[in-house]
């Protein structure tokens, strides 16, 4: 198939394996809409891979009709950073839970950021550990009750996006699993980033930690509780459209326009590319609304595309075209 | 050359101690490469301590390095030195107890005050003590000395006092009969931006050089003559130089890119060194943030079709282990190097042990069996790196190479194998005429899976960690599938005794006595062993280069000698192993856990025991 007469559907990216999560799971509405970025994405079939690493959500690769790979709990990082390295032309994505990437993968995860490899990160955050039923994980809310945490959890969760800024990372953006019209999006932008781009999920885990985000993605409460921006549109958001963020300080308000003599002119402009990620780090902060969207996107030169001008530099400028030749260089004699 | 007569030998082991910062191994490898150029057979040793500056005059910072040149063929760095250069009184400290009586001692009586001797240990001055009676002894005052003959060149008093190796090596060149080219063209190289350096450097060889003519003290001056070694192109090679190239050479054999995914660790990072340096061969070389990354980036690349390889020592191999069985389930090839250090955990950094030999074995959860290969010599680690490389991509397994901190460090000279006089590699890779690939269909000769890789159309397929259908690698919790697989993953890698060369014997081909070696120690045991040739002993030598599978000949051998004795640098692992494997031999066992290589003495000393005992 010649990359002009790309023309698949969702239905292609679908493998012949059944889907094995419990009914209701979020993961079903996020495999969807990721069958349906890929038609979008135009890049064939064969040059797309997915590499996972174990948990309910890392299944995923057995589900799309790519190349996949179902690795090792919290290592997918690494064996992604090792695909895009080998073949620069493929388009990598890896799958992880908010266990398998902050928890026993939280120095991969950090260190793919940091390095900025072309990789695109689906961190499918339910909050919880699946797989293994139930037990807390590092994303998991202070004080609540899990079945390895009876009393209530004592450790303070990550808030992911705060790691991602953390470790220098060019593209942060969160998305829901109830919207997946804007999750699809979202993934489109980030396979066309260049370098890491990292796309939290608030996900429903049904069975272990049902509706931990229905405050925010429920019907009746999703438009006032989420704030999803658009780089270059001010940050609005609201039932009647009329909330939105102002700069008071070194804080973010929240204002109602018409309020105060606050006009639409008074409202923050989201800006994703700014390379200062402060004000992002405030809006992947905030609590109440949760912002959605591509909350940061700043492109530079990715890893992969450094090691690539370093190969051909160093080949360019090597005395040593072939093995032989460096086998026979330094000192060596000749025993007749 | 003055006039003293000069003393042929046909071999001399020489040791450089000093304090760690007094630039012994250079000193050291700069005098084997002057021996390499005339022709000399050589085998080389550095010995340093873990820490990069112990405290300054102790014995616990004595670096040393011991080079071992003959005339005749050379096979380890020596049991005891000839000739022993102390630059302190720690180095003399540390390294008395290996000189024979008669030997000569050069020390720099400039390092060997009150304080020097009591930081040391000494309870007396060694030098009037009468402790050194019995040596031959060279006094030389060479930071005196070379402060003197670096007068006037504008250099501070610590550039100066840093010569003074230079100084000891002028010394040594002159005592057997070396040209001075050699170092002058490496020092030129080094310190080319820094003429005041250089002219200092320079100045201080040629001043030890002239004042041993002076002194003429030596009555061991000895030349010795080039070895008689096969016609060919050589050069001098450490060990994990060698294995690097070998993987060069490898990835250019097969036509794959070669990855490499590695993180550093005592005493295997110099390959990781080395391949940085070889980008221009398109080497991909990532330094991970761990060994499990180091190893998992290389399983990725494998997957995406290139020749993957992840280097350690045993303390990073214990953290590979996970991902290693996902290697062996997803059968990629890969080749996973461990150079050996003593264990266990961090152990001896710097020392040397053949103690992974069971973590390599069975290091993971499950049934998990991989390929296990060793290097014998510095130089072998070239080919057996490039067989690794060569078994991981014909046969679709992980394979683990196994080599050790004295062969890593060791170096030998090595007659230059040209690619084209290599084996073709042919990678195990499907191909347009199979008609509906399956992931897991296998040749039936093999039992090798087919490699498809990103990038191909019409392969798209996925694999991962959990038990795969034998045919389509689809997930299977199949009961009799599981077993299948399991023996199938085992088979394959015994399959591989189908490829590789047959066990040969050095020494007697039948007799009393079979010693069986395996890995770095092949040089103590095959000189151990021609010792007892000498002696009309019917001693032979089995070394194994491949451990698992074992050579398809390993019962045939065995069963020629009325004995059998394994030695290793560890408590008995392959013995372990050969007591499983071919339970109707009996074995004996040598084993040696100080950190430090075989004396070839003390294996004399085993083998007669073995032979004598009723
Ligand atoms: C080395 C290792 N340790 C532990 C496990 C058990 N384990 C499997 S998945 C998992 C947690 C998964 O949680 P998460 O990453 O959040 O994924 P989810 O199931 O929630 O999608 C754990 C602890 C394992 N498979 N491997
Ligand atoms: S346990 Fe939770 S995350 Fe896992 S499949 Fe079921 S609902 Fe989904
Ligand atoms: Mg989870």
């Amino acid at each position: 198939m010649s990359v002009e007469t790309l023309e698949y559907t969702a239905k292609d990216f679908s493998s012949d394996q059944e889907v094995k999560w419990c009914p209701g799971c979020g993961d079903y509405a996020i495999l969807k809409a990721v069958q349906k970025a890929m038609p979008l994405i135009g890049r064939k079939k064969e040059d797309i891979v997915f590499v996972s690493g174990i948990g309910c959500s890392s299944r995923f690769p057995y589900y799309m009709d790519t190349y996949g790979f179902h690795s090792i709990h919290g290592r997918a990082p690494a064996i992604a950073t090792g695909v895009k390295l080998a073949n620069p032309n493929l388009s990598v994505w890896q799958i992880t839970g908010d266990g398998d990437a902050l928890a026993i993968g939280g120095n991969h995860f950090i260190h793919l950021i940091r390095r900025n490899v072309s990789i695109n990160v689906l961190l499918f955050n339910n909050r919880i550990y699946g797989l293994t039923k139930g037990q807390f994980s590092p994303t998991t809310n202070l004080g609540q009750s899990t079945k390895s945490s009876p009393q209530g959890t004592i450790d303070n969760p990550f808030n992911p996006g705060e790691l991602v800024l953390g470790a220098n990372g060019h593209f942060f953006a969160r998305a829901t699993d109830t919207n997946a019209k804007a999750l699809t999006a979202i993934l489109v932008e980030a396979e066309k980033h260049q370098g890491a781009s990292i796309v939290e999920i608030l996900q429903n885990c049904v069975i272990f930690n049902k509706d931990i985000f229905s405050n925010y993605t429920a019907k009746d409460v999703k438009l006032d509780n989420q704030l999803h921006v658009e780089h270059g549109q001010p940050m609005i958001f609201g039932s009647n459209s009329d909330k939105g963020l102002k700069l008071n300080g070194f804080k973010l308000e929240i204002v109602t326009i018409g309020e105060d003599g606050i006009t639409e002119d008074d409202i923050l402009v989201h800006d994703a590319h700014e390379e200062d990620s402060t004000l992002h780090n405030m809006l992947v902060k905030l609590q109440m609304p949760v912002v959605t969207g591509i909350i940061r996107s700043f492109q530079e030169d990715s890893f992969e595309i450094r090691m690539k001008k370093q190969v051909e530099e160093v080949e360019k400028n090597s005395p040593f075209k072939s093995v032989n030749d460096l086998l026979e260089s330094g000192e060596t004699w000749e025993i007749k | 050359m003055g006039t003293t007569a000069i003393n042929e030998v046909d071999k001399v082991v020489i040791k450089f101690a000093g304090d760690s910062g007094d630039g012994m191994q250079l000193t050291g490898t700069q005098f084997t490469g002057t021996s390499a150029l005339l022709g000399n057979d050589i085998a080389t040793f550095p010995d340093y301590p873990a820490e990069i500056r112990a405290p300054q005059g102790t014995v616990a910072g004595v670096s040393g390095f011991q080079v071992h040149i003959g005339q005749a063929h050379i096979h380890t760095p020596g049991d005891n030195p000839d000739v022993l250069v102390a630059m302190n009184a720690a180095a003399l400290k540390a390294n008395l107890r290996d000189v024979a009586k008669g030997k000569t001692i050069i020390v720099d009586t400039d390092n060997f005050k009150r304080k020097d001797w009591e930081k040391a240990g000494f309870a007396e001055d060694p030098l009037s003590s009468g402790e050194l009676r019995e040596y031959h002894v060279i006094e030389a005052p060479m930071t005196a000395l070379t402060k003197t003959a670096l007068e006037g060149l504008g250099l501070d008093n610590k550039s100066i006092v840093r010569s003074k190796n230079m100084f000891a090596l002028g010394m040594v060149y002159w005592m057997f009969s070396r040209p001075l080219e050699y170092t002058e063209r490496f020092l030129k190289g080094k310190f080319g931006k820094k003429p005041e350096v250089l002219a200092g450097n320079i100045k201080a060889l040629k001043a030890g050089f002239n004042y041993a003519d002076t002194i003429e003290a030596f009555s061991s001056a000895s030349a010795v003559l080039p070895a008689d070694m096969a016609p060919g192109l050589y050069k001098n090679v450490m060990g994990n130089e060698a294995t690097a190239w070998g993987f060069l050479a490898a990835a250019e054999k097969s036509g794959k890119e070669l990855f490499l995914g590695s993180y550093p660790i005592t005493p295997a990072t110099d390959i990781l060194q080395e391949l940085a340096k070889h980008r221009h061969f398109g080497a991909k070389v990532f330094q991970a943030e761990d060994e499990i990354a180091g190893i998992t980036s290389a399983i990725g690349a494998a997957f995406a079709g290139d020749l993957a390889i992840t280097t350690t020592s045993g303390p990073g191999l214990a953290l590979k282990g996970e991902a290693l069985g996902l290697a062996v389930m997803t059968e990629l090839p890969l080749v996973v190097v461990d150079v050996q250090r003593g264990g266990p955990s961090t152990g001896l950094p710097t020392k040397t042990e053949q103690s992974d030999l069971m973590q390599a074995l069975y290091g993971r959860n499950g049934e998990s069996p991989v390929v296990v290969v060793a290097a014998k010599s510095p130089a072998d680690c070239f080919s057996m790196a490039f067989r690794a490389a060569k078994i991981a991509l014909e046969h679709m397994t992980p394979v683990l190479l196994l080599t050790d901190g004295y062969v890593a460090n060791g170096s030998q000279p090595w007659k230059i194998q040209h690619t084209e006089d290599l084996d073709d590699i042919t990678p195990h890779e499907a191909d347009k005429s199979m008609q509906n690939w399956q992931p897991y269909e296998r040749d039936t000769a093999s039992l090798a899976r087919y490699w498809a890789y990103p990038g191909q159309e019409g392969y798209e397929h996925r694999i991962g960690g959990l038990e795969k259908d034998e045919l389509t690698g689809n997930v299977s919790y199949t009961p009799e599938n599981h077993e299948k697989m399991t023996h199938v993953r085992e088979e394959k890698v015994q399959r591989v005794a189908n490829y590789i060369p047959e066990l040969e014997v050095d020494g007697a081909q039948e007799g009393d006595l079979l010693v069986v070696g395996w890995g770095g120690t092949y040089g103590s045991l095959l000189t151990a062993i021609n010792q007892c040739a000498a002696q009309n002993k019917k001693v032979g030598l089995a070394h194994f280069s491949y451990i698992k599978p074992l050579p398809k000949n390993t019962a045939e051998v065995f069963g020629k000698y009325k004995k059998i004795l394994v030695a290793e640098l560890n408590q008995g692992q392959l013995v372990k192993y050969l007591r499983g494997e071919l339970p109707q031999f009996t074995y004996q066992q040598f084993n040696k856990t100080q950190g430090l290589p075989f004396r070839v003495v003390e294996l004399a000393h085993a083998i007669n025991k073995t032979l004598e005992e009723k």
